[in-house]
Formats: C-alpha cells, sequence, structure tokens
C-alpha cells in the first residue's frame, strides 16, 4: 500500500518498525499535496520546510527510543481556529490574516508530545461559522468525491485534506456539527467527544459551551487512538474535565451482541434525503445482524434545536469576537478618526458576512429587554433537550441518526439561504447543546457518488461505546476512496 | 408572529457590535434578524416555566487554581502581531481629549 493510504496507526506501526521515516511519510503528504490541493484547496498554509525539519527531529527521537507511540512520525493538519506558535492562524478570515500565535493550543501540544508531525494548518468556515468551508476569506474547499460540490464545514479543509489523502488525520472541531457534518460529506470517520475531554486552551472561541476539538481520519481505529494523544484534563481551561479512563483504543471491539441501540423516529422527518434514510436504516440493520437491540423511539424537542442553538452560539460568539478590535493583533483599517472609529471600521472591515450576520444576532438576544425572551428562554430549552438525551439514554447504549439530512450540496447553492442552510444542522446540533460525545462513520455513497454519514451518539463519557458499535459496524464494509485519489489526481 | 426590526434597533445593534454597517447591509440585517427572530420565536411553544436556564452541561462551579506565572516572556513575540507599537506599548488613537 502507497505510504498516503494507509490509516495514521497503520503508518505509524511501520515507522516504529523502521520501514518508513517520518521524513518519508511528510514527503509522501506532500508529493499528494503537490498532485491534488490545487484542485481541492484544503489548506490555508503549509509548512513545507518546518514540516520536513520537524521530521526529521522526530525521527532521531524515534530511532533513540525517546517516542513510541503510535503517532510518532505520522503527519497532520490542523485545523485553522488552533493555535501553533509561529506558524499563521487565521481562522479563514481577513482581520487575523497575519495572526502568529506566541503558544501553542493544548490539544496540538498532546499531539506534538505524541511526536506528531504538523503538515499545515487547514480551510475552514470563518471562524467556524458555516457548514460548507464557502465562508473562509481564503477561498472554498472542494469535496474531493466531486468538485463542483462543498466538503462541508465548518472543518472542510481537514475532511477534504483526509480523503484527498493529503494528511493520514486532522484536528478539526465542532461546535454544531463541524465535524461530523464535513466527515458525512467527505466520506471520513469524525468524532466530537464530551465536552470537556479535550482542552480549549488555544481554540479560537465561536460558542465557548460548545466548542469541541475532535479527530477526523480515515477509520474509528485511527479516531480513537488520535483521541487518547488529545484529550487530556487542563487547568488552563475552566470546562475541562478530568476523566476516569483515558483509554479509548480497548473499546475497538467487534462485538455488539445485546447492546441497546435507539433511532429517533422524530429524526424520520420531511427534509431528510431519501437515499440517506435508505444507508442509515441499512446500516442499522447491519448491527441488528451482528446482535444489536435496534428499535425506535421518540426522542422529542427536534425542532427546537437549532433555533435554541443560534441563540446561545451567536449570544457568545459576539461576547467571544469582541476581542478582535483592531489593536493587539490583526486588521486594522488604513484610516480612522478615533477609537471607536477605527474598532467598527476595523471590525466591519475585517469580518465577513456571516460572522457579521452572528455577531448582531448574538448581541441583540443578550441586548437588555430581549435576554429573558431570547438568550434565557435558549438557556432552558438546552436544559429540556439534555434531559431528552438523558431520558434516552436510560433506555439505550447509543443512538443512531444521519449525520445531515443530505449528501453534499453544489458549491454555492446553500449561501444564499442561510436559514435553509442552519436546518442541515439539524441532526448534530443538538449532541452539542447536551454536550454529548458523537461519530459520523462513512455508510455508503448516494446515486451521485457522494458519501452517507452515520452518526452514533453517546451519553456522556460514553465514547466507548460509540467506538465499539463505529467499530463493529466499520468490519463489514472496506474504506472507499474517492476517484480523485485512485486515479492520482486530475491532470 | 412576525417580528420587525426598526432602524433605531438595528443602529443600537451595530453601537453594542460595535460594527458599520452600509445602508445596504443594514437593511440585508434587518431582514436576516426578522427571519431569524421569527424563527426561534418557535421556541415560545415550548413551557419552561420551572426551568433553570442551563449555561453548563455539568454542574461546574468556579474552578479555582493558584495564580502563579508559568509562561516565559513573550512581550517582544506578542508586541510583533500588533498593527502598531511604540516604545513596547501597543499604540491607540487618542482617547482622551
Amino acid at each position: 500500500m502507497e505510504i498516503k493510504s494507509m490509516t495514521a496507526v497503520e503508518l505509524g506501526k511501520k515507522i516504529q518498525a523502521k520501514e518508513i521515516s517520518a521524513v518519508e511519510a511528510v514527503r509522501a503528504s506532500l508529493a499528494q499535496i503537490d498532485k491534488v490541493e490545487e484542485q481541492v484547496h484544503s489548506f490555508v498554509t503549509i509548512d513545507r520546510a518546518g514540516t520536513l525539519q520537524r521530521a526529521e527531529e522526530v525521527q532521531r527521537q524515534i530511532s533513540d527510543g525517546t517516542l513510541t507511540g503510535p503517532l510518532a512520525g505520522v503527519p497532520v493538519a490542523v485545523k485553522d481556529n488552533m493555535c501553533t506558535k509561529g506558524m499563521l492562524t487565521t481562522c479563514s478570515s481577513k482581520i487575523l490574516g497575519n495572526f502568529k500565535p506566541v503558544f501553542t493550543a493544548e490539544a496540538v501540544r498532546n499531539l506534538e508530545k505524541a511526536g506528531a508531525v504538523i503538515i499545515g494548518k487547514t480551510n475552514m468556515d470563518e471562524f467556524a461559522m458555516g457548514s460548507t468551508t464557502e465562508t473562509s476569506y481564503f477561498g472554498v474547499t472542494r469535496n474531493p468525491w466531486n468538485l463542483e460540490h462543498v466538503p462541508g464545514g465548518s472543518s472542510g479543509g481537514s475532511c477534504a485534506a483526509v480523503a484527498a489523502e493529503e494528511c493520514p488525520y486532522a484536528l478539526g472541531s465542532d461546535t454544531g456539527g463541524s465535524i461530523r457534518q464535513p466527515s458525512s460529506f467527505c466520506g471520513v470517520v469524525g468524532i466530537k467527544p464530551t465536552y470537556g475531554t479535550v482542552s480549549r486552551y488555544g481554540l479560537i472561541a465561536y460558542g465557548s459551551s460548545l466548542d469541541q476539538i475532535g479527530p477526523v481520519a480515515k477509520d474509528v481505529t485511527d479516531c480513537a487512538a488520535i483521541l487518547e494523544a488529545i484529550a487530556s484534563h487542563d487547568p488552563k481551561d475552566s470546562t475541562s474535565i478530568a476523566r476516569e479512563s483515558y483509554d479509548f483504543t480497548g473499546a475497538l471491539r467487534d462485538d455488539v451482541k445485546g447492546m441497546k441501540i435507539g433511532i429517533p423516529q422524530d429524526y424520520f422527518i420531511d427534509g431528510l434525503d431519501k437515499e440517506v434514510k435508505e444507508h442509515i436504516l441499512r446500516a442499522a440493520k447491519v448491527l441488528e445482524e451482528k446482535g444489536a437491540v435496534v428499535e425506535e423511539f421518540d426522542l422529542s424537542l427536534v425542532q427546537y434545536a437549532i433555533p435554541a442553538y443560534y441563540v446561545i452560539a451567536s449570544a457568545e460568539a459576539s461576547s467571544n469576537l469582541a476581542r478582535f478590535d483592531g489593536v493587539k493583533y490583526g486588521y486594522r483599517t488604513e484610516e480612522y478618526e478615533d477609537l471607536h472609529n477605527m474598532y467598527k471600521k476595523s471590525r466591519s472591515e475585517g469580518f465577513g458576512a456571516e460572522v457579521k450576520r452572528r455577531i448582531m444576532l448574538g448581541s441583540f438576544v443578550l441586548s437588555s429587554g430581549y435576554y429573558d425572551a431570547y438568550y434565557l428562554k435558549a438557556l432552558r430549552t438546552k436544559a429540556l433537550i439534555k434531559q431528552a438525551f438523558d431520558r434516552a439514554f436510560e433506555k439505550y447504549d447509543a443512538i443512531l441518526a444521519p449525520a445531515a439530512p443530505t449528501t453534499a450540496p453544489r458549491l454555492g447553492a446553500s449561501l444564499n439561504d442561510p436559514l435553509k442552510m442552519y436546518l442541515g444542522d439539524i441532526y448534530t446540533i443538538s449532541v452539542n447543546l447536551a454536550g454529548l460525545p458523537g461519530i459520523s462513520i462513512p455508510v455508503g455513497t448516494d446515486s451521485k457518488g457522494l458519501p452517507v454519514g452515520m452518526q452514533v451518539i453517546g451519553s456522556c463519557f460514553d465514547e466507548k461505546k460509540i467506538f465499539n458499535i463505529a467499530y463493529a459496524y466499520e468490519q463489514t464494509g472496506e474504506y472507499k476512496r474517492p476517484a480523485l485519489v485512485q486515479e492520482g489526481g486530475r491532470e | 408572529m412576525a417580528n420587525k426590526i426598526s432602524d433605531e434597533t438595528i443602529e443600537y445593534v451595530g453601537i453594542l457590535a460595535k460594527l458599520e454597517l452600509s445602508g445596504q447591509e443594514k437593511e440585508d440585517a434587518k431582514a436576516d434578524m426578522e427571519k431569524m427572530l421569527d424563527y426561534i420565536d418557535t421556541l415560545n411553544e415550548l413551557d419552561t416555566d420551572g426551568i433553570e436556564p442551563m449555561s453548563h452541561v455539568f454542574p461546574v462551579q468556579n474552578v479555582f487554581r493558584e495564580d502563579i506565572v508559568r509562561n516565559g516572556d513573550g512581550r517582544e513575540d506578542t508586541l510583533a502581531n500588533a498593527p502598531l507599537t511604540k516604545d513596547h506599548c501597543l499604540k491607540v488613537p487618542r482617547t482622551i481629549g
């Protein structure tokens, strides 16, 4: 097998066995980037020189036995909203177009300690606000399965990079589905862990009470191994949680006998694509044949998750993005009269339309006179949604759902109707509101040849159960690669 | 229930958000916000009386730690990101007349 087509864990094993060097691994990624990046555009920054230098350094530590972990020497791409010391970190925004952080995000630090080699920073929707990676200031990312379609978002660059085999794995972040939905659209595996599992220190905040960093990879085994590496209790993030166990790979068992899986009837509603539905129900059947007990049930409150989310996420965004003022870092307007005029012009010129839309909405729902009616109402709705999930998990080990109502839409088809685009997050958003872990795994392709993703949702801290189920399902099929990769790039 | 956002409201929100919108942008923002608020108003169908607002999913209270400096002096690197500096300080327009 070619290096670029290996999973992270397969490649890591060969590096430990001295069959492949860390430098060769990086060269394989860079060669694939040379081949397909012009078409896919997964990256904002590619650090060729730094990456090779780092690979040599890591190889020395592997050779002398200092680095022995499964990810040592394996290249990784990092979403461009995670701070990387000295390396551009733009959030795909004009306002951070020249920002070089002075520290590295904790999750990325954890990877570095494990011997990961960062190859570059991936494209995203500006400040992670969007579902298509089309709101990036640095241009759109295209779906490796069909270049006329979006990769999803907001971690579209990370998911496209893995699908296009530009890197074995990547980090994404998920506030309302931003790992799971693009993983679904790009036919890769991505998990959003339980809130608090991975430190948010150094993750440029969008909706702090919802944001989580997670892995994007070719298979479930990789995701478990990567999560083991990045998860930690970090005193620098006050919402970080000390978990009882960080063993996730131990859950990779091909045995779901007796596990109880619920399928919310109220997820199978108008707007769910027929082919997506058929694929999810077929996958559920596969798990049933393997011994799981699959049942339909009423989750309830499904239609209230999106409005509650847009109030909460926009409110938090309006507060979090107040720091971009043209003073400490980033873009400052050329001409201004006084301080306030400088703030306003810098922000208005520096932020894109979708970011401004959410800051405006967030400022409104937090303003005096509307706070109770909108913000507190949304927080009360969130409490009810959490209760609904708690009730479900009293009966079920996990919940099966689509990751998105459709496969990847065509480029340019989503942004003109924001509300319609927001509705595409219906299966992912409630998981963030309730703090739950959710994984998206590929379960087939539709008649257009685009991947369909299935989401397995677990109760808080039950990553092991969803890894177990996802892994067992994965054993029944093979990882499928886009034609772009099989052909080795279109000339 | 159709929400109506007045010119005054959009002006006020612009001040809160520290955003300067052009005439057309203001009209678009009004239309966007009216549409979103109409949608958000579906939450009013839900009876949330007696439900505590949940800001965090886990019962996290104040989390304290000792205030010990653990990082080094990153002043030069930090200032290197600033659009304008003077004498190792951030430079901003005059704020006091």
